[in-house]
C-alpha cells in the first residue's frame, strides 16, 4: 500500500502552532498560489516553502514517497497542457516567439514554455506545505482547533473521526482485499471491464457493510458517553493560540495581501517577460 | 432514530464515509484509456449520499476529496474538491426518495438515483470543475473541459455500476427480507 | 436498603418483532453488589442491559410495559444522555468503544461533551489513568494498544464519569485469557475502591468467576430462570440445561458423581477451583478418571503443510515479526495455532495464503514448494476463512455467494450450480439456498463463508477465530460441523484461536507463539497443564489442572485428555438421539445483535 503523510511528534516551532494557525496559513497559502501568475512572487513562495519545510526537521524519507506522487501528476499536467494548447502561453502573454518546429504546424514557443514554467513553480509552492502541514499537525489537536474558527462542534468531530479511523479503514480493506483475492476475486487481473467493477463490488460491498455495522456502534458509544448532550463542548487536545501563532497569522496575511497586490497592480495576474 | 437533520448517527456516518473515501482514493480501474482510471470511492461517495442525505454527502465528498489527494498525492487542486462536494449535495438531496435504508431500492428508484447522479456528475465537472479551472487556476479551456468530460464519463460509469450494485445490496441486507420458506 | 435498580413486571418488544425479547421481568439489585447476567444468544440478556443504560427504547425502539426504576429515575425518561452520567456501559467492541485519537482523549471524552473545563479536564483523566493503570500510554493511539489495553481505556472512560453503575457488555469476548483473567481482576479491584455496583453480560461464566460474584441471574427467553448465589447455582443442572457451560471442574466432579447419591454441595464452596473443598468427591474423580479410555490419536499421514526456518519482517530494518518457524501438518489433522494478540499468528496465516512473502525460509504443501504460486492459485489448495462472516460476504443471495469463487474462476455455470448445491448440503444450508444471506442467523452466516471456501475444494481449511462472540449452543454447532468435516472428508484444520475450550475440546495438537517464536508444539492438554508455556503465551491452565492436582493426580494432563474424550462421546449420543428425533428446527432467528 501507497506511503500517505502522517503526522510525526517533533520539537519544532512549526509544531507548536496550533493546527488552526497552520490551516488557516495553508488555505492563505493555496490562494495566493492559484491566483498569482507573477513568476516573482512563485519564485519567493517556493523560496519561504522550502526555507520553512527545513525548519520543520521533515525528514526527506517521510514525504519521498509522496513527492514522487506529485511529480508525476505534475508531468501529466505539464504535458496535457502542452498537447491540447500548444499556443495557450502566446494567448497570455500576446506574442509569439518561435523557438523551433516540433513537427508541421507545431510551433514550440517561449510563450508556452515560460508559462508551463509558471504551472510547474506553483505545484512546487503548494507541494512542501502540504507536506508540512500533514507531518507537523497533531490530527487531535487540528480537529479540536476548528471548532475555534467557527466550524460546529459536530462538524468538527466528523474530522476528527475520519482521522480516527483512516488507520483503521485501511486495515480492514487490506484484509478483505486479501481474504477474497484467495478466493479468487481480484480487482487487477486481465478481464472485461464490467467483469473488473462487479469483482471490485465484492471487494468493497463487505468493506462498507462492516463499516456500516461500525458507524451504528460507534454512535452507540458516543451517545452513551455524553455526545451531543450540550450545545458545546471543550476539547482535550485543544490549545490557545500564543503570541507565535498570532505573529504567524499576521504575516500569512499581510503576505498574502502583498504577493496579490504585486501581482494584480497592473491589471493582469500574469508577469509578462515579453512585453516591451 | 430521530429526524434530527445532523445528529450523532450523522456525525459518525461523515467521519467514517470520509475515511472510507480517503482509503480508496488509490484503488483505481484502469480502462483501457490512457489516463482515465474509474475510480470506485466515487460510488462511496453516492452510495454515503444517497443513505444518509445531502450533507453527509456534501461533507464526504469535499473533505474525502481534499483530505485524500493530500495525503496520497501531496496536492489538493481547490477546483476540483469543489465539484465533489456539488456531487455528494446532489445526490444527497434525493435520500428519502431512494428509501435505501427502508429496503425500497427497487427499479424505480435505480433510475431516479442514476437521472440524478447523471445530471450531478455533468454539472459538477463539465460545468463546476472547468469554470474554476479557467478562473483561479487559469488553465486553458479546451484542456480542462476535456478533462471535465473525461472525469463526467468515469464518473457515471463507475456510480452508475458499482454505485447501483453497492446500494442495491445494502437494500437487500438493511431492508426487511419478504416470508421465506425452507426448500427440499 | 433500597434496591439500586428494580424491574417490576417488566416487559419489552422490539418494533420489528412479533414476540416480546423480555416477559415479566422482576428483579431488585442493591448497591455495592456485584451481578453476573448469564444466558444464551439470543435470551435477552443484552437487552436486560441496554433498558438500564436507556438505549431501550431511546436508541432502539419498542413497546415498553411494566416499570424499571435506576437510581431511582426512570431511564426510558432520562434518556441516553440522562443515564449516562449514572451508569457507565463498557462495550463489547473494544475498538468501536474507542472514540478518541490518543488514550486521553478517549478517556475524556465524556468530560468534553460535559464542558468540563480544561484544566479540571487533564486532573480527572490524570487520576482515572492511574485507576486503570495507562498512565504511561497516554499519548498512544487505539492502534498501539493491544485489545486488554483498550478494554482498561474503555473502562476508565465510563469511570471519569462518578458512576454509580457499571455496565459490562461480555467484556471477556474478545480478549485472550489471561488478559480475561486481569479484566477481571481489574473489575475487582476498582469495585474494592470506589461505591460501585457491577453487572457482567457474560456467557464465560468460569472466566467471570476467577473474582467473586454475588450472584448469577440466568436469564433465557426473555426470562429470569435462576437468580441465585454462585455456590447455590454452581450445584444444580439449570446453566446446563440452558446451554450455557459451566466451570470445567464443575463439570468434571458432575460426570465423576453422576449415578452415585452424592451432590455437589453449596457449603464446599464450589464458586473458585482454589477454595473450593474438593476432598468429598476425590475418590470419585479418581475412581471416574481412570474409567475413561483414552483413544489414539496419533495421526501418521504424509505430511501435507511444512513450514520451514520462517522468518518475517515488515521491512528488512524493521523487527522480525517471526523468527525461524519450523512445523509439519500432516493431511487430515485438525490443529490450534494460539497465543496472545499479536503473538505472530495472523502473520502467520498471511505468509501461507501468500499475502506477504517471507524474509526467509520455505513453506511446502505437498512437499513442494509454494513460492512461485499466486495468492489465487494457492487459494485453489488453501483456504482461509475469516473471523466475521460480514468481512467477507460480498453478494446478497447464498447460491451467489457460495458460487462465486468457481464463477470468478470461469467454471461453466452448470457446474457451479452442481458444485454449490452438494457444498450447502454438506453445510446444512441447502433448504435456504434461495434465501438473501441477510435472512440468517450468524452461525449460519458463518457457514455460508465456509461454504464458499468449501466449494472449491481447498486441501487445507484455516479459520480465524472460528467461534469469536458464540455462545455454547452456536460454538458447539460451528465446532461440530468442522469435526465433521474434518473425519468425513479428511480435510486438514487449521484453527487460529485465543479461545481455549475449542483447543482442548476439538483439536489434538497446538501450536504456541510468543512474541513471534514457535515456543511449543504439543497436544493441548500438555500445553494447558504447562504453566510456563501458558505465561508465556497469555494462556490459562485449565481448571481441571488445579482438580487435578487437588485430587493428587500425578498427570494432570491425562486427568484433561480423559475428560475431553468422555465429553466427546457424550456429545456424540446427544446428537445420535437429536438426528433419531425430529431434525432441529432451523430457519429464521431474530438475534438481535
Amino acid at each position: 500500500m501507497t506511503k500517505l503523510l502522517s503526522y510525526q511528534e517533533k520539537d519544532t516551532w512549526i509544531h507548536r502552532l496550533c493546527g488552526v494557525t497552520k490551516l488557516l496559513f495553508f488555505l492563505l497559502w493555496c490562494i495566493t498560489s492559484a491566483l498569482t501568475y507573477d513568476t516573482r512572487i512563485l519564485a519567493a513562495m517556493i523560496a519561504i516553502s522550502l526555507a520553512l519545510f527545513a525548519m520543520s526537521k521533515t525528514e526527506w524519507k517521510q514525504v519521498a514517497g509522496v513527492f514522487k506522487m506529485v511529480l508525476i501528476f505534475m508531468v501529466l499536467n505539464v504535458v496535457a497542457i502542452f498537447l491540447l494548447s500548444p499556443y495557450q502561453g502566446c494567448e497570455i502573454y500576446g506574442s509569439h516567439t518561435v523557438l523551433f518546429q516540433w513537427f508541421a504546424g507545431h510551433d514550440v514557443t517561449a510563450e508556452e514554455l515560460f508559462y508551463l514554467l509558471n504551472v510547474v513553480m506553483k505545484y512546487f509552492t503548494i507541494a512542501p506545505s502540504i507536506f508540512i502541514f500533514m507531518v507537523t499537525t497533531d490530527p487531535s489537536e487540528f480537529a479540536a482547533s476548528l471548532s475555534r474558527v467557527g466550524v460546529p462542534y459536530m462538524a468538527s468531530y466528523s474530522v476528527a473521526i475520519a482521522l480516527r479511523y483512516i488507520p483503521d479503514v485501511q486495515g480492514d480493506f487490506r484484509r478483505i482485499r486479501n481474504a477474497q483475492e484467495a478466493r479468487g476475486i481480484e480487482m487487477s487481473g486481465k478481464a472485461k471491464l464490467k467483469d473488473r467493477i462487479t469483482r471490485t463490488a465484492s471487494i468493497i460491498f463487505p468493506l462498507l457493510f462492516s463499516s456500516m455495522e461500525h458507524i451504528s456502534v460507534v454512535s452507540n458509544a458516543m451517545e452513551l458517553r455524553g455526545f451531543g448532550k450540550k450545545k458545546t463542548r471543550t476539547w482535550y487536545a485543544q490549545r490557545k493560540l500564543q503570541a507565535g501563532d498570532y505573529i504567524v497569522l499576521a504575516l500569512s496575511v499581510v503576505f498574502t495581501v502583498i504577493a496579490l497586490v504585486i501581482t494584480f497592480h497592473d491589471g493582469s495576474r500574469f508577469y509578462n517577460p515579453f512585453a516591451g | 432514530m430521530d429526524k434530527k437533520k445532523f445528529g450523532i448517527q450523522e456525525v459518525v456516518a461523515t467521519g467514517i464515509g470520509t475515511a472510507l473515501f480517503v482509503v480508496l482514493t488509490t484503488v483505481q480501474i484502469p480502462t483501457g484509456i490512457p489516463n482515465t482510471a474509474l475510480q470506485p470511492r466515487m460510488a462511496v461517495l453516492a452510495f454515503f449520499a444517497a443513505v444518509f442525505g445531502p450533507i453527509v454527502g456534501g461533507i464526504v465528498g469535499l473533505l474525502g476529496h481534499a483530505l485524500g489527494d493530500a495525503l496520497f498525492y501531496g496536492s489538493v487542486w481547490w477546483s476540483w474538491v469543489f465539484p465533489e462536494g456539488v456531487v455528494g449535495i446532489a445526490i444527497g438531496a434525493l435520500a428519502v426518495k431512494y428509501a435505501v435504508r427502508e429496503g425500497g431500492f427497487g427499479k424505480k428508484q435505480i433510475i431516479l438515483f442514476n437521472v440524478v447522479q447523471v445530471i450531478a456528475n455533468a454539472v459538477a465537472w463539465i460545468v463546476v470543475a472547468p469554470v474554476l479551472d479557467i478562473l483561479v487556476y487559469a488553465e486553458p479551456a479546451n484542456k480542462v473541459f476535456l478533462q471535465g468530460v473525461a472525469a463526467w464519463g468515469g464518473n457515471i460509469v463507475i456510480i452508475g455500476i458499482l454505485g447501483t450494485l453497492l446500494l442495491a445490496a445494502y437494500a437487500k441486507v438493511a431492508g426487511k427480507s419478504s416470508s421465506l420458506t425452507k426448500e427440499n | 436498603m433500597e434496591p439500586i435498580i428494580e424491574f417490576k413486571n417488566f416487559s419489552f418488544k422490539y418494533r420489528a418483532q412479533q414476540e416480546p425479547t423480555l416477559y415479566d421481568i422482576n428483579l431488585k439489585i442493591y448497591p455495592g453488589e456485584k451481578i453476573l447476567i448469564a444466558g444464551p444468544s439470543g435470551s435477552g440478556k443484552s437487552t436486560l442491559a441496554h433498558c438500564i443504560n436507556a438505549l431501550i427504547p431511546c436508541s432502539f425502539r419498542g413497546d415498553v410495559k411494566g416499570t424499571l426504576r435506576v437510581c431511582g429515575q426512570e431511564p426510558a425518561k432520562a434518556g441516553v444522555f440522562g443515564m449516562s452520567k449514572k451508569v457507565g456501559t463498557v462495550l463489547q467492541d473494544t475498538d468501536g468503544q474507542f472514540i478518541g485519537m490518543t488514550v486521553a482523549e478517549d478517556l475524556a471524552f465524556a468530560l468534553e461533551n460535559d464542558a468540563v473545563p480544561q484544566n479540571e479536564m487533564y486532573e480527572r483523566v490524570n487520576k482515572v489513568a492511574e485507576l486503570v493503570s495507562m498512565s504511561s500510554f497516554l499519548t498512544h493511539a487505539p492502534g498501539e494498544l493491544s485489545g486488554g489495553q483498550k478494554q482498561r481505556v474503555s473502562l476508565g472512560g465510563v469511570l471519569v464519569d462518578d458512576v454509580d453503575i457499571l455496565l459490562f457488555d461480555e467484556p471477556l469476548a474478545n480478549l485472550d485469557p489471561a488478559t480475561g483473567k486481569r479484566t477481571i481482576a481489574l473489575i475487582d479491584e476498582i469495585l474494592k475502591k470506589e461505591k460501585l455496583m457491577v453487572l457482567i453480560v457474560e456467557h464465560r461464566l468460569e472466566d467471570v468467576l476467577y473474582k467473586d460474584v454475588d450472584r448469577i441471574i440466568v436469564v433465557n427467553e426473555g426470562r429470569i430462570i435462576a437468580d441465585e448465589r454462585p455456590d447455590d447455582l454452581l450445584c444444580k443442572d439449570v446453566l446446563e440445561q440452558q446451554g450455557i457451560r459451566e466451570p470445567l471442574y464443575i463439570t468434571a466432579i458432575k460426570h465423576a458423581i453422576r449415578g452415585s447419591d452424592k451432590k455437589l454441595q453449596p457449603k464446599d464452596a464450589p464458586q473458585h477451583i482454589e477454595s473450593m473443598r474438593v476432598e468429598p468427591y476425590r475418590e470419585d474423580v479418581l475412581r471416574w478418571f481412570t474409567q475413561v479410555e483414552l483413544p489414539n490419536r496419533r495421526n501418521e499421514n504424509q505430511p501435507i503443510l511444512e513450514v520451514k526456518n520462517l522468518s518475517f519482517a515488515y521491512s528488512p530494518d524493521a523487527p522480525r515479526v517471526l523468527s525461524d518457524i519450523n512445523f509439519t501438518i500432516r493431511r487430515g489433522e485438525m490443529l490450534s495455532i494460539v497465543g496472545k494478540n499479536g503473538a505472530g499468528k495472523s502473520t502467520l496465516s498471511s505468509l501461507i495464503c501468500g499475502f506477504y512473502r517471507p524474509a526467509k525460509g520455505q513453506i511446502l504443501l505437498n512437499g513442494k514448494d509454494i513460492s512461485p504460486l499466486s495468492v489465487k492459485e494457492r487459494g485453489e489448495q488453501i483456504g482461509l476463512v475469516m473471523q466475521s462472516p460480514n468481512q467477507m460476504i460480498s453478494k446478497p443471495m447464498i447460491m451467489e455467494e457460495v458460487g462465486l469463487g468457481l464463477a470468478v474462476r470461469g467454471v461453466p455455470a452448470k457446474e457451479i450450480e452442481e458444485r454449490v448445491h452438494e457444498t450447502l448440503k454438506i453445510c446444512g444450508l441447502y433448504p435456504f439456498r434461495n434465501w438473501p444471506v441477510n435472512a440468517l442467523s450468524f452461525g449460519q452466516k458463518k457457514r455460508v463463508s465456509i461454504a464458499s471456501i468449501l466449494v472449491m475444494n481447498p486441501q487445507v481449511l484455516i479459520l480465524d477465530e472460528p467461534t469469536a462472540g458464540q455462545d455454547y449452543r452456536h460454538y458447539t454447532e460451528i465446532m461440530e460441523f468442522l469435526k465433521k468435516l474434518n473425519e468425513e472428508m479428511g480435510l486438514t484444520i487449521i484453527m487460529i484461536t485465543h479461545d481455549m475450550h475449542l483447543m482442548l475440546e476439538y483439536t489434538d495438537r497446538a501450536i504456541v507463539l510468543a512474541d513471534g517464536h514457535l515456543i511449543t508444539d504439543d497436544t493441548p492438554a500438555k500445553v494447558l497443564t504447562n504453566e510456563e508455556a501458558a505465561d508465556r503465551a497469555y494462556l490459562k491452565k485449565t481448571s481441571l489442572y488445579d482438580l487435578a492436582i487437588k485430587c493428587g493426580i500425578e498427570k494432570p494432563d491425562e486427568l484433561v485428555d480423559r475428560f475431553i474424550a468422555y465429553e466427546r462421546t457424550l456429545r456424540r449420543a446427544k446428537q445420535q438421539e437429536d438426528t433419531a428425533g425430529t431434525g432441529k428446527a432451523g430457519g429464521r432467528k431474530g438475534e438481535n445483535r
